[in-house]
């Protein structure tokens, strides 16, 4: 057993077992992060490399706590997103910090396409911590991961993902890794945000949000790009929230067991009210503390591949 | 001196000719087609010092070819093609007059520009360049070039290619003034607010790509307004790069009601492939219009089979290789076509969509006659600009080997058996393998 690719730069590449394999791994992890002493030597010796071309606290801090805790040496690579056009190409960037030594390079870029970019050009393993809007693997694992921690299974559930699908490459590795574990989707959101295409990947789309959240399992928020207003994709946040923002009221449709999940950083009162963020169904917390052990069981696994 | 092209199937849809016979050059002009029959009788050999004859048996002998889209990137550009390898790559692709978009550093929108371009390509150019001048000053679209200066200079006709006239106003003006050159106005038909920034044909694919979209009805919309236009003002319109069903649609019902004077190009590219060959980030198959459906592809052919569209053309778009190594979204658009249009476009044939005089027509004749040149033709006094085609061996293209500089191409590695193997073009003959 074992992954099948040096790289993780998207769920689409994965199958169910290789999800499977991931949580499982990440089982085992948890475990050890309720330790008193909570890293392992897994991978002492191995080099880390955060490259990161958006700025990111949580996702760059878990990712590097991951690695330490599995005993890497990390790295963090900030760069400015000025130079995606000006400056050092890409290609030289990446291969600078491969000759480095790097064995595994985490990368967040603003532009779709970047990890499998990579992956295809650096013999390092390379693990997509977000691709412009196309896919945050990372993210989809750990939401996964969490809903299987709380509910025993995920196969049969609905879930519901309200907001910028479009534009939201959490939405889509959650949308992909989802529907290959068995589970229900369906897309919540006004249509300039949900296109209808995504009909084809066999999900449920409301604009509704209402009618969407009827009997759902789990409701997935995502955050709103406050900067979308004005462009068209909706009035104003007021407006936004008025039909999207996931009151106590709202929620009530859904099941009464049902979990509340955010990726985070929250906008209180744009898409979410804290009443339900801070509420007994939300779960945003254990998401983060979770992300950990995922991140943990991917580089290991991922340095399983290479040998 | 006396060149003969001898057993050849001919093809020349000026004169009526598809079959074999024997292609007779004196002095660098055309002097006849000579059919079997009339060969039969009183042959004289007179097969002596001072003629060249060729061998073409088997192999398809047809006028050069007339491509109406070409960047060939000098002035300004000349890391990613120059006048001397745009054309030896036109020359190698059976192309033997091409016509040059404005979109230089410093653009050709004045006639200086037209004159370097012209003086280059005379002592440099393997083929005849045609200029296309700027419609408007530096392709803002804020203020007329000087047509009619540039036409003198040489420019056979007008386009800001690469962006649209966004101000329709000063389209129907560009149109109406065009009409004392009676030359055409070549349009990118693309609304920029609503392609906004999209690199990719729009639908799941971009969708789950997470990339940005551009939907056909940014081409559409502009379609049926310079369409308007040219109904409005009289001037004659060529719609550059037709790329969807909907483009397709609109072409021929304004062809229908004969309002308007409009004529249509499309590329090998948008009948040979779907968006489907963006496929992981290929920066090579990202072109502008962007590679379509395949309910488009299939419009497209139908739109040349019942010839909505005119005319097929490269519109070569060189590239460095580091442009398109690297993230997608930053990547220039475009594609080297150069040199697989024929062989593409011959695809076509076999497909049954367009018969060898057809595709001839699209490639040659009708591109001239929409410039106003005297080329895409065998007639008697033409210049002996030709093209020698093997269609009996399959090759793989590889874009290594293009005499271009750009390697731009989702085409690499394609087997295809169209191959141009011999080309006369300003009084040399070009022959390779």
């Amino acid at each position: 057993m074992g992954l099948k690719s040096k790289d993780l730069v998207g769920i689409k590449a994965l199958d169910a077992a290789d999800i499977e394999q991931i949580l499982d791994t990440a089982a085992g992890f948890k475990d050890v992060l309720g330790r008193d002493i909570k890293k392992v030597p897994a991978l002492r010796g191995k080099t880390t490399v955060n490259l990161f071309y958006e700025p990111s606290t949580r996702t760059r801090t878990s990712f590097e706590l991951a690695a330490k805790r599995l005993s890497t040496d990390v790295i963090n690579f900030s760069v400015s997103t000025s130079s995606v056009v000006k400056g050092e190409s890409l290609r030289d960037t990446a291969l600078t910090i491969q000759a480095l030594g790097a064995d595994f390079i985490v990368v967040r870029h603003p532009c779709s396409g970047v990890a499998h970019f990579l992956a295809n050009n650096l013999d390092a393993s390379v693990v997509n911590a977000g691709d412009g809007t196309n896919e945050h693997p990372t993210q989809a694992l750990l939401d996964l991961f969490t809903i299987r921690e709380k509910k025993g299974v995920i196969r049969g559930l609905e879930v519901a993902i309200v907001g910028d699908i479009l534009h939201s490459r959490v939405a889509k590795s959650n949308i992909y890794a989802l529907k290959k574990m068995g589970a229900g989707v369906r897309l919540i959101g006004p249509p300039t945000l949900v296109p209808d295409v995504l009909k084809d990947l066999d999900v449920e789309i409301y604009s509704d949000m209402e009618k969407g959240l009827k009997g759902a399992d789990i409701v997935m928020m995502l955050r709103i790009q406050v900067e979308r207003q004005g462009k068209g994709f909706f009035p104003t946040t007021v407006e936004y929230f008025r039909n999207w923002g996931l009151t106590p009221e709202r929620l009530a449709r859904a099941k009464e067991s049902a979990l509340v999940m955010h990726p985070g950083p929250m906008n209180r009162g744009v898409e979410i009210s804290s009443d339900v963020a801070d509420g007994m169904r939300s779960v945003i917390l254990d998401q983060v503390t979770n992300g950990l052990a995922v991140r943990m069981a991917v580089l290991y696994l991922l340095a399983g591949v290479k040998g | 001196m006396k060149i003969v092209i001898k057993n050849g199937h001919v093809v020349d849809p000026s004169q009526g000719i598809d079959g074999v016979c024997d292609l007779v050059m004196e002095d660098g002009k055309i002097k006849e087609v000579k059919s079997e029959k009339s060969k039969g009788k009183g042959q004289r050999h007179e097969n002596n010092r001072g003629t060249k004859e060729i061998d073409a048996s088997g192999k398809l002998v047809l006028p050069g070819l007339v491509d109406l889209h070409v960047h060939l990137r000098e002035p300004g550009y000349e890391y990613k093609e120059t006048i001397r390898t745009g054309t030896a790559a036109a020359i190698r692709g059976g192309i033997t007059s091409l016509c040059c978009m404005p979109n230089t550093n410093p653009v050709n929108d004045n006639s200086s520009v037209t004159e370097f371009i012209l003086k280059k390509a005379a002592s440099e150019g393997a083929c005849r360049v045609f200029p296309i001048g700027a419609i408007t000053k530096g392709q803002k679209g804020e203020e007329l070039a000087e047509m009619s200066i540039m036409h003198e200079a040489g420019c056979v006709a007008f386009s800001d290619d690469g962006r649209p006239v966004t101000d329709s106003l000063m389209m129907r003006r560009a149109m109406e003034y065009s009409r004392i050159l009676k030359v055409p106005l070549i349009s990118h038909c693309e609304d920029l607010a609503l392609s906004a920034g999209g690199v990719m044909q729009e639908g799941l694919l971009s969708v789950t790509l997470g990339l940005k979209g551009i939907p056909p009805q940014a081409e559409e919309v502009m379609v049926a307004r310079d369409i308007a236009l040219a109904e409005l003002t009289g001037g004659r319109l060529h719609i550059a790069h037709v790329s969807t069903e909907g483009s397709v649609a609109l072409i021929r019902s304004a062809k229908k009601r004969g309002m308007a004077d409009v004529t249509a190009e499309t590329c090998p590219h948008y009948f040979s492939i779907t968006e489907e060959a963006v496929g992981s980030y290929d920066a090579n198959a990202k072109v502008n219009p962007p590679l379509r459906s395949r309910k488009d592809v299939e419009a497209i052919k139908q739109g040349l089979h019942d010839g909505t569209i005119d005319v097929i053309a490269t519109d070569h778009a060189p590239h460095h290789r580091d442009e398109k190594l690297g993230e997608f979204d930053v990547a220039p658009s475009g594609i080297s076509g150069l040199e697989t249009s024929l062989g593409l476009s011959m695809r076509l044939v076999d497909e049954g969509v367009l018969t060898y005089s057809g595709l001839v027509e699209k490639m040659a004749l009708k591109p001239s006659g929409i410039v106003g040149i005297d080329r895409g033709t065998l007639r008697p006094g033409a210049e002996a600009d030709v093209v020698v085609v093997d269609c009996s061996r399959e090759y793989r293209v590889d874009a290594g080997e293009f005499l271009s500089k750009g390697k731009n191409t989702p085409f690499d590695g394609w087997a295809l058996s169209a191959k141009p193997v011999l080309t006369i073009s300003l009084g040399r003959i070009h022959e390779w393998e």
